[in-house]
Order: C-alpha cells, then structure tokens, then sequence
C-alpha cells in the first residue's frame, strides 16, 4: 500500500510541495493563516497562488512543447513583448478588450514563428527559440520606445490583481486554462499523438499522425500562454518594462516541467505534475523570503535548494540511497575480478 | 565447458520467461540457441550478459561462479554481445564504434590524446579480417545496416575474447554477407572461442552450427548435436508438434482468380529521382503481390512512394481507379492505404505507448482530432485483433516495446488491420521472427487476401515469397527486372534477381505488372 502510494508519479512533486510548506509553517507559524480581508481572501498560501500563476501558465504551455520533443526558450521574451503590446495599446486606446486581443494575438505569432522555424525549416527546436529569445526583447523595446510604460487604466489592473469568488483572478484563470487544456487532452486523442511525436516522431509519422501540423500548433500555444501571462505581470506591476519583464521566466518553466515529471526527452508528460512544479518554485521564492536570506546570496540560496530538491525527486539518487541503506555485507555475491 | 549455467529462472512481473534453464557453451564450438518467439532465448541471452540480473541459477565461466552485473561487467569477463538490433552510435564514424571508450591513446601525452593513426589502423585490419571493405572514417550512420552488423562484430570481437553471443546477426545481411560472416565465425571458432549463435533461419543453424539447444515456453527441449538432429526434428523440438509447412499453398488458388476486379493500386511510370525508376504495378482486391529482390534492389522504396513516405517525381498512382497525390503517409491512410515498415523498432513501434495505444494509433489518426475512439471500443479492436493475430502478452496495458520481436510485428500487423484497409503492403513482415512465428503470419497474409484486401508482400526469402504470392515482381538496380506469375520455382525468380544489369530485356510472363 505504502509502496504503491510512493510510486504514484506525482508523490513526489507533491511531496516536495508539502515539505517546503511544513518548512515555512515551522520559520513562520503564521504562514498557513488564511483571513478575509476586504471582500477576498488573504495569507501567504493565497498570495503564492497568485504569484505562480503567470509561470503555470507559461510552463503549461512549455509542456506540451516538450512532450513532443521541442523546447520553447523564448517565452520569456515573448512575456515581454506580449506586455509591451498589451500596455501600449490600451495606454493609447483606452479600451481593454482590444489591449488583450493583441497582446495575445502577437503572442500567439510568436510561438507560430517558433513552430514554423522547427518545423518547416526544421531548425533545432532550442536554436529555432533562441533566435526569438535574444530578438524579441529588443522588439519589445521597439515597442514601447525603450521606454517603461506606465499603465494608468484601472480596470487593467484587474488581470493581474482581482479578485474572482475571493480568489486571486489570475490564479482562477490559471486553473481554469490548465483544466480545460487537460480536458482536451483528454476527451481527443490530442494527447496520444503528442506522446506519439515525443516518443518516436517517424514511427508516429507512419502511423498517420500529423505530426508537423500538430507540432506548429503547440508552438502556437506555448506563444499564446506565454501572452497571458505577459498580460498578468504587466497588470501585476502596472507596467511593461521590455527589460525586465519575464527575465529567465524560460528557465523557471522549464524547471517547473521537470520538477512534475515530465520527461525532457519528450513522450511522458503530466500537466498536473507542471502546476505542482510552479507551486514549488514560488514556495521556493517566498521560503527564502520568510527565512530573511540576505538579498546577496538569495541565488545561491535558492540554487542549493533547487539541487535539494531535484536530489530528492530524482528516482537515481533514491535508489541509491535505499542501496546504501539495505546492501547485504555478501562480497561472495559480488562480480568477481576478471 | 567455458560457460555454463545450471537452474536459470528469470521472470517479468511475476511471469517466467524462464524455467530452470541449463545451458552449456564449450570453447571452440559454434552453438546455436533455437526456439520460438517467447521461448527464452533473448532472456537467456540477456542473464547471461549481464543485461538482465541473475534472478534465480547459477552461471559459471571457466569453472568459476560469476554474477554479471552489467554488460560491461560481461565483457570485462569475456562476454560480448552483438544484438539483432544494431547497438552502435550512428554519428560515429567505423573506427570510432568499434574503438569507443577503448580507444589507443598517444603514449607521449600521457593518455591525454586519441592516436587516431593506430585507431584506424587497427579498425582497417579488425574488418579486413571479417573480410569487409570500408572507409573506417566514414560515419556509420551512412554506411548499410549490413556494414553496421558487421562493426558491431568487429566490435564485440576486439572487445573480448572468450565467448561471442550473436543475436540474429544474419536477418538484416543477404546471402554474399551472410557467407563472409561464417567464414569469419569459423575462423573465430577454430581460434578456441565459444559462439553462441541465434538465428530463425534454419539453413544457416546448419550451415555453422555444431551444437543445438532448443528452448520451447522458458524451458527446456534438449541439447543436440547438428549433425545427428534433422530438419524436421529441430522444428518439431521448436514448436512441440509437427510443422504444417503445406497449408498456405492449398489456400492460395482461391484468392488467385481475381482479374475482373479493379485494381485496388494501379501505378504508371512511377518513378523518384534517386530511388526507382518507373514502377508499373497493379493490385486487384484478393491478391498478393510478392516483390522480390536483393536488399538495395528498391523494394523498400517502391514500398515508400506507394505510402507517401517519398513522393514521386514522375508518373501516376491511382487508387480505386482515381489518381491520388501521396506526399504524406496521413494521406495515403486517408485512401485506406496501410504499411507494416521494415525497421520495426525505429519506424514501427511506438516504444513506451501502451499496446492497445499502438495498434489503435493509425485509426485514431485517420478519425482525426475530433473523434476519440470510446474506451469501450478501443477495448474490443485491440481485444479482438490480439485474439485475431494471437498477440502473447502478459496485458495489452504493458509497453509494447516489453513484447518479443514476434510479438511487435503482430501488434503493427493489427495496427494496419484495424483501419480496415483495402492495400496492405508489408516490407519483411517475417524478419527476425522464428519458424512458427513465420508461418502464422503467412497464413494470416492468404486469409486477408481470400477476405477481399489486396496486398503488397516485400520479402528477401523468396521461398517464402513463392508460398503465398499470386504474382511476383522482381527488382534490381533499383528499376523492376520483370513479373512472373505465382506457381513459378524458386530458380525462376533467382534468374531474374541475379541477372547481370545489362542483360536482355526484362522477362515479362504475367503480361503487365
């Protein structure tokens, strides 16, 4: 029973995910309060949701790139750009649906942009996103003039710092993209083909699945999360900084992917693995935070508690300790010396 | 005795592959290890390689109780292993393969640096031994699969030199290569190595061995010497029952009047730069077209345009009597086109997706991305194909790539079948799979074709092509040499493979492909 419950392939993302939270509970026993405060709830468990929402719904998106043997570098780039776009159409139009329209929409060509490189092209899907990586920050700098634009209309705010039902808005959109993007997976064979590419993309191909197209399309959606969240941080922080917005937001997602499980070789992917990796590494953030870590080794800090953590996820580093543990004293059965 | 292992019990998931297994290899005897698929031999192999732990037995080299750990553990005691599938880094080159993580180092740097001289120097004496002639710098990847078995001998060779286990070195090399192997296998033995040798062929099981062991369910049939077990005993051994070797021929006269109907596959003048030059092939519902030639004699790629893997540059396909452009294989499934690929395991096999996920995969992808296959459904085709193709399995929940070669080869068969097709085109459906295993499929092949579905059977034994082909195309150099009709001998077809390239025109017995 205990043995089946370890084996479960999200016990120990989950298992991670606790023990961080038991660790801030014990450095600071009013961590897990939750109180209702001016109509919405409030606490540091409500404020990391809020905070790991844009990385969910980048790292998402970055999943399904890499079930299917790709990888996405640029999307914190395309955070950038998507901010740049989202502030500067409704600073100069003032209408909010149009603001995330083409936010989105640019995001959305991005990604295609990505996907037609690899496939078409069939440049290396890490080549392929560097380009975008390196050149869409100086396109949000195009954007927005090199300038920082500051966003003054109010109900942009709402995005990044609502409320919906007492939850934090951009949380609520989060769960509810990553629930939909499951269902679809789901209730069509999308995620068969995807596994299919990721495992053996000729054999797929020769099957009959329409590998390059579905490819394209993933691309596409990785770009278009990558918008969303673009949308969230530039609401979060009232503005759209082209420097600054989303810097090595790449890295984090991919993190976050592998901390759920999924395989960077493509093939095995869980989307639930990915959300739980996001809540990791905000707990991560806000651990290092609460424990009053001197701003000049924060990195260092948060580096060895990464290597912590990825130690302990790590099936390998398991197995070998439970070898150290239980190694029968028998040199007999050993391999004998050639 | 150099190896020996006593009482071998190995089991996956609580099943057991083997069953008390004792195994006797002695220096300076080629012995072939014989059996069905699922009959223990690759896990056989695999204990005493190191590639799988020694569960329950003892194995003992030299009169001394070993434990191989892992394969190189194995090799460091003298073991060494070529596997069936080529094992080797196709972005090497020759020399590289054969020397890598042993490579000569300058002695003046101190180890620090590759003596690249000696490496390919060495690596050109390794294989002019084995009587091949090849560039050692060029990349393996570009070189046959022949060439690449024939490195990985040279390989395992270099590596150790006590015992040598060959895992159907032969079921990708035609009859020259085959020929220079077993020359080199004889030397080899005649030096005092031990070969263990895996084949499904049964002539060369003859032609090299010494020494039989027949294995049948995990456990074992006998040990025998060649000479004093015949043909028939050896299959008998094999399947515990008497081979029904005649039963496809009866079947086929049925399927053969077949001329009225329209052809399922019709080409004209098809042709791609590079690959074949103006195929003219016509398949009528009931039919099996057998295609025969040596291998790069453009069966494969005949195979390939028919699919859409490669589009032609010249000619016309028509399906059903419509032209169709196939520039996809998507598009040729669309036209109830289905393809069992040669490379199973690189083309075929979907490695760690679910068999029941892998056979319905090509059916799901023709419903598109709208329809899923309800869970129900999904239950009964892949039930009822397993069923249909006898696919053995522990669960049709396990990995496929879990199952036997055999076994594969069913569950892309069944892949094919559960898109209903009109063509089915099979390239070596039967290689690298044992007696029995063969003539399931073969029989198989004539009940589809007696069923209504035309097919397209690519095979490098013409023998076996003869079995069940109502007619037989013949390739060479990559252009079609001529078509014979189905009761033809075996020297018929041969004349026609081997003709010399600028020989007469092409015999045409059959009238127009």
């Amino acid at each position: 029973m205990i043995r089946k419950t370890f084996a479960l392939p999200l016990f120990w993302p989950c298992a991670t995910l606790a023990l961080l939270i038991v660790l801030n509970a014990v450095v600071n026993p009013g961590f897990l309060a939750i109180a209702w405060r001016d109509g919405h709830l409030y606490g540091n468990l409500i404020d990391i949701l809020n905070r790991a929402a844009p990385l969910a719904l980048v790292a998402a998106g970055m999943t399904l790139v890499i079930a299917a043997r790709g990888l996405d570098i640029s999307v914190g780039a395309v955070v950038a750009i998507a901010a740049a776009t989202g502030a500067l159409c409704v600073s100069t139009t003032g209408s909010l649906g149009l603001a995330i329209a083409s936010a989105l929409g640019v995001a959305l060509l991005c990604g295609l942009w990505n996907g037609l490189l690899v496939v078409a092209v069939g440049m290396q899907p890490i080549i392929a996103t560097l380009i975008l990586m390196v050149a869409g920050r100086g396109v949000a700098q195009l954007i927005t003039s090199g300038q920082i634009i500051t966003i003054y209309y109010k109900p942009y705010d709402f995005i990044g710092n609502g409320f919906l039902l007492g939850l934090p808005f951009a949380a609520v959109l989060a769960v509810a993209v990553i629930v939909l993007l499951h269902a679809l997976l789901t209730a069509t064979p999308l995620g068969l083909f995807i596994r299919a590419i990721g495992i053996n993309p000729l054999a797929a191909r020769i099957a009959g699945v329409r590998a390059r197209p579905i490819t394209l399309c993933l691309y596409g959606f990785c770009g278009l999360m990558a918008g969303l969240a673009g949308l969230i941080i530039s609401s979060n922080v009232k503005s759209a900084d082209a420097n600054n917005a989303g810097t090595l937001l790449e890295l984090d997602a991919i993190l976050a992917v592998t901390l759920g499980g999924t395989a960077l070789t493509g093939g095995r992917f869980s989307l639930a693995g990915t959300a739980i990796g996001a809540l990791i590494i905000q707990t991560l953030t806000s651990t290092i935070y609460s424990l009053g870590v001197p701003p000049e080794v924060n990195l260092v800090f948060k580096a060895a508690l990464i290597f912590v953590v990825m130690l302990l996820q790590s099936a390998e580093f398991r197995a070998s300790i439970r070898a150290l543990a239980t190694r029968p004293a028998d040199p007999e059965q050993g391999t004998p010396p050639a | 005795m150099l190896l020996q292992a006593r009482g071998i019990v190995h089991a996956y998931a609580g099943k057991r592959a083997l069953d008390g297994v004792d195994f006797t290899l002695r220096a300076g005897e080629v012995h072939a290890l014989m059996g069905q698929n699922g009959a223990g031999k690759s896990t056989l192999i695999k204990v005493l390689t190191g590639a799988a732990p020694l569960q329950t037995g003892q194995i003992s080299l030299a009169g001394q109780s070993i434990r191989p750990a892992s394969t190189q553990d194995a090799q460091r005691l003298g073991i060494s292993t070529v596997y069936q599938e080529v094992n080797l880094c196709s972005n090497l080159s020759v020399a590289e393969n054969i020397f890598a993580g042993r490579q000569p180092l300058r002695p003046w740097t101190r180890g620090g640096g590759i003596d690249w001289r000696t490496l390919n120097q060495r690596a050109k004496k390794l294989l002019a031994d084995l009587d091949v002639d090849v560039d050692v710098k060029r990349e393996l990847g570009s070189c046959s699969v022949a060439i690449q078995q024939m490195v990985a001998i040279a390989r395992a060779i270099d590596i150790s030199a006590r015992v040598l286990i060959l895992d159907e070195p032969t079921s990708s090399l035609d009859s020259d290569e085959v020929e220079k192997l077993f020359s080199a296998i004889r030397r080899l033995r005649d030096s005092g190595m031990a070969i263990l040798f895996v084949t499904h062929f049964l002539d060369q099981v003859y032609a090299v061995s010494d020494r039989i062991t027949v294995l049948r369910n995990g456990q074992l049939v006998g040990e025998y010497a060649a000479k004093d077990l015949d043909h028939a005993a050896l299959v008998a051994a094999m399947v515990g029952r008497a081979n029904q070797q005649g039963a496809v021929a009866s079947d086929k006269s049925q399927a053969a009047n077949t001329h009225s109907k329209v052809p399922v596959v019709q080409t004209r003048d098809v042709a791609r730069r590079g690959s074949v030059a103006a195929v003219n092939l016509e398949i009528r519902p009931g039919e099996i077209l057998g295609l025969a030639g040596l291998l790069g004699s453009g069966r494969t790629e005949v195979a390939r345009l028919l699919f859409g893997l490669d589009r032609a540059d010249a000619g016309e396909i028509h399906v059903n009597g419509e032209a169709v452009s196939l520039g996809d294989p998507a598009q040729a499934i669309a036209h109830q086109l289905a393809f069992c690929p040669e490379e199973r395991k690189t083309e075929g096999i979907v490695e760690d997706l679910s068999i029941r996920d892998n056979i319905v995969l090509t059916l799901q992808a023709r419903m598109g991305l709208w329809r899923k296959l309800g869970r129900a459904e999904r239950q009964e085709i892949t039930d009822t194909l397993a069923r249909q193709l006898d696919i053995r399995a522990a669960s049709l929940d396990i990995p496929i790539g879990e199952l036997s070669g055999g076994n594969q080869q069913k569950c892309l068969i069944a892949r094919a079948l559960a898109t209903k097709p009109r063509l089915l085109i099979l390239d070596e459906p039967t290689r690298g799979i044992d007696v029995a295993g063969k003539q399931e499929i073969m029989n198989q092949l004539v009940q589809l074709a007696a069923q209504g579905m035309a097919l397209l059977f690519i095979s490098a034994e013409v023998e076996e092509l003869l079995r069940v082909s109502t007619r037989i195309v013949v390739m060479r150099d990559r252009r079609q040499a001529g078509s014979l009709p189905g009761g033809c001998s075996e020297d018929e077809v041969y004349a026609l493979i081997a003709a010399p390239a600028d020989a007469a025109p092409a015999a045409d017995k059959a009238g127009a492909a």
